[in-house]
């Protein structure tokens, strides 16, 4: 597996890394991909990548921008998701709205990162997360031809291929369940319960996901909500769900949060986080809470990255393959 | 002490764990959408050759290893000691048997050898691929015999023992591939 993109002598530098016939693939997805969601009444749109607004992530680096030729010095974002721009438009009277943008995150490097990559998201009004995993699986099966997706909760999954409660076990159990599986553990992990989720997620559970067929997990631990509504159970979970094939995530839903005071809440506990990592502050304050309050409508609403599903059409195994300038190339 | 943190990391590093010197021969870095990175590190000892792999949270940092590359000379055993010379500057290094291991076989006088220090100790020297190496004993072989898939063990003139073929004689000189202690072919002076 090629990480860097180097494997071509230095003289081939200015080579595109994708070969022409991913290329053209690459486009023949791009159209169906547009037909899929004109054919649902979908409006396309287009957002700001530049924006003052951010979304505001515990382990999402947008970068930075300073403006140099206005008088007064401007602090801009490159989007890590079109996300708050496109609900502006939803809560000013859109309808079902979708989006092939790019997306940028510092500091994200590897077969299956790229600091910038393309992105597929789209907003349903009235869906919920039932009807948003239906038109994730359709949308998934048009594209990649596969066999029909299967469903599990994000509990079920755990259970089966790590065989741990991951909503109720403590951080002592999390721990053991790796050591037990030879599960490298990082020095630094401590009491952070999501820490422990997400490494045997990585390590136990997501190899396993849609080896034959894709698998959308929903029902996440409550602690995972990012933008997502919470449901009252015991315990409680967050209504979001991804989407795996071949142990690859390739797209993230929500039932969108609607609660303004809710949403910067979660933006000010994520800086807080930020902050003991030692990472910068990002504006809590942006125009999506003013429009929030002004009225989301209810809706679902999925990212996937598009390089990846890509890349698997394609039976790649690196997005070197399938993006025309990865990695220091660009 | 100098470290490299998460972002730092590729393939090539030298890197210092539990007072060790690795070599990070490949870096990973996965990540799950919306949770914390893992960079996972496969590093082989510098001293003992061994795998590891290990994962590291993002943002955690690692030591790096004081270690260089010399070209070294042999020049001669005392005991089980084996003595070295940089070639640069003449600094002399002692090896022990233990860490010279299976290559005292390709060993003999002025030999050029690759060697890694690390906090300037040597810790392991590699001989060339290829050495040219003199029959000092064998059987003798059948005449006339040119078949190679007959071997004989030959004693050469670092005291090991190397497999040839039937038909090589004492002081003639052989010349050996030291990755494999395999015979190669025969060499002219």
């Amino acid at each position: 597996m090629t990480s860097d993109g180097n494997h071509l002598q230095s003289n081939d530098r200015w080579r595109p890394t994708a070969e022409l016939p991913y290329l053209q693939l690459r486009a023949a997805l791009l159209g169906r991909t547009r037909d899929f969601f004109s054919q649902r009444g979908f409006l396309e749109v287009e957002t700001p990548l530049l924006s003052t607004d951010t979304v505001v992530d515990q382990y999402l680096d947008p970068f930075g921008i300073t403006t140099l030729s206005e008088k007064q010095a401007q602090h801009l974002w490159l989007q890590t998701s079109p996300e708050l721009a496109m609900k502006r438009i939803l809560a000013a009277g859109s309808g079902a709205i979708y989006q092939i943008t790019r997306a940028f995150r510092d500091g994200e490097k590897g077969p299956l990162h790229n600091r910038e990559f393309t992105m597929v998201e789209w907003y349903r009004p009235n869906d919920k997360m039932d009807d948003g995993i239906a038109l994730l699986a359709e949308l998934t099966e048009a594209l990649l031809e596969t066999e029909p997706t299967e469903c599990t909760s994000y509990r079920d999954a755990f259970m089966r291929h790590a065989n741990v409660d991951p909503l109720t076990a403590d951080t002592s159990r999390l721990a053991r369940v790796a050591t037990a599986a030879n599960v490298a553990i990082p020095e630094q992990f401590g009491l952070d319960r999501d820490d422990w989720l997400d490494l045997l997620m990585l390590e136990l559970v997501m190899p396993h996901l849609g080896r034959k067929r894709p698998v959308i997990v929903y029902d996440y631990p409550a602690s995972q909500a990012a933008l997502a509504r919470i449901r009252q159970a015991d315990p409680p979970v967050a209504e979001r769900f991804e989407l795996f094939y071949k142990g690859v995530e390739l797209a993230n839903g929500y039932h969108e949060l609607l609660d303004a005071d809710e949403l910067q809440a979660r933006a000010i506990t994520a800086n807080e986080k930020r902050l003991a990592m030692g990472k910068n502050l990002l504006p809590v304050e942006n125009r999506l809470i003013e429009a929030m309050r002004s009225g989301l409508p209810p809706c679902t609403g999925v990212a996937l990255g598009f390089d990846r599903l890509l890349m698997l059409a394609a039976g790649a195994d690196t997005l070197a393959d399938v993006m025309t300038f990865y990695g220091d190339r660009a | 002490m100098a470290t490299y943190s998460t972002s730092d990391f590729r393939k090539g590093l030298k890197v210092q764990i539990d007072g060790e010197p690795y070599l990070v021969i490949d870096s990973n870095f996965r990540k799950p959408g919306k949770g914390n990175a893992i960079y996972t590190l496969r590093m082989r000892n510098l001293v003992r050759g061994t795998i590891l792999e290990r994962n590291y949270k993002g943002g955690e940092s690692i030591e790096t290893a004081d270690v260089e590359e010399i070209e070294s000379q042999f020049l001669y055993r005392q005991g089980d000691k084996y003595v070295f010379m940089n070639t640069d500057n003449y600094e002399q290094y002692e090896l022990t048997a233990e860490q010279v291991g299976e290559d005292w076989r390709f060993l003999k006088d002025s030999t050029l050898c690759q060697m890694v220090l690390y906090e300037n100790n040597p810790i392991t020297i590699t001989p060339p691929n290829h050495i040219v190496l003199k029959v000092e004993y064998c059987e003798p072989g059948a005449k006339g015999n040119t078949a190679t898939n007959v071997t004989k063990p030959v004693k050469v003139e670092t005291g090991a023992e190397i497999q040839c073929p039937a038909f090589v004689e004492i002081g003639e000189l052989i010349r050996v591939d030291t990755r494999t202690g395999e015979y190669i072919e025969r060499v002219k002076e």
